[in-house]
């Protein structure tokens, strides 16, 4: 086979990625930092950086997904983006789609106070634990492939989740006793 | 429902997938199409054959630059008329992104 053939079957191959997986890149970046602007930016750089070094992890993958090897981009540049920058992620999210919709009735407005306290409990939470909520509930990663994606063990990611959902239950309670 | 799992009921709502816009998926497409079939081009026109024979190199060589620099030059010019209305500091780290980018498929066809 011609490098040149190589090469479309590559382009090919990162297109299906590509189309599999902006939805829960684009995901992971706005629960990671907050805003949609600067989520946009995180997800083109995703996709970018990982044009450039598709080849090697498709033939490193061993067919496993790399979706996980997605998210580890991601994570990564998150990573660079608050070491730059010297940011915190936002506790207010902009605008996620739950939080947007219109609250007619008191039940409703009830839930999004609900939803807006946990996902503000998300953002407090040290980077691991919340890293590992984004992707579990947000993206429907397994252990496994949240394990992959933070580079640990399956029995490390499995403690960690456990630990975040904890974490947050406490401070969910605690917050409905202030009140 | 155990406290636990009324926990992750509400994460399960309150963490609903986010659909990228219309205009981020469009702008991605357009510069990962535009750099792939650039260097697909340019492989495509070299055959490999040719390239065994050290006295062809000095073209392809002074093309893939040529080639590369276009390739990324016209990606980079989409990318800013698509970020006109961002802040400058997104288009800088755009720009390096691209730059780094454009570096790359060059040394990949000339490589």
């Amino acid at each position: 086979m011609g490098q040149a053939e190589d090469k479309r079957r590559l382009d090919g191959d990162f297109t299906e990625l590509y189309r599999s997986h902006l939805r829960d890149v684009y995901s992971y970046a706005y629960y990671r930092i907050g805003n949609h602007h600067d989520a946009e930016d995180l997800t083109e750089q995703t996709f970018l950086q990982a044009y450039r070094h598709f080849e090697r992890a498709q033939r490193e993958s061993d067919g496993r997904p790399l979706r996980p090897w997605l998210i580890r981009i991601a994570h990564n540049l998150a990573a660079n983006y608050y070491r730059d920058r010297s940011r915190r992620p936002q506790t207010h999210l902009e605008d996620a789609a739950v939080l947007s919709a219109p609250h007619d009735t008191e039940a409703l407005v009830e839930g999004r106070q609900e939803l807006r306290a946990v996902l503000e409990g998300v953002s407090s939470l040290p980077d691991d634990r919340r890293e590992a909520l984004i992707m579990r509930f947000a993206l429907g990663m397994d252990n496994r492939e949240i394990a992959r994606a933070l580079a640990r063990s399956e029995g490390a990611t499995k403690v960690l989740i456990h630990r975040a959902i904890r974490q947050l239950e406490q401070r969910l309670d605690a917050g409905d006793e202030e009140e | 429902m155990s406290p636990n799992q009324e926990v992750e009921a509400m994460l399960r709502s309150a963490l609903v997938p986010v659909e990228p816009s219309e205009a981020l998926g469009d702008r991605l497409v357009r510069g990962l199409s535009e750099l792939t079939d650039a260097a697909a081009g340019e492989l495509a026109d070299w055959e490999i054959s040719a390239m065994r024979d050290p006295r062809n190199w000095v073209r392809p060589a002074a093309a893939a630059v040529i080639g590369g620099t276009a390739a990324g030059a016209l990606v980079l010019a989409r990318a800013r008329q698509a970020h006109k209305r961002r802040s400058s500091g997104g288009l800088r780290a755009l720009e390096r992104s691209l730059r780094d980018l454009s570096g790359g498929v060059r040394r990949r066809i000339v490589g």
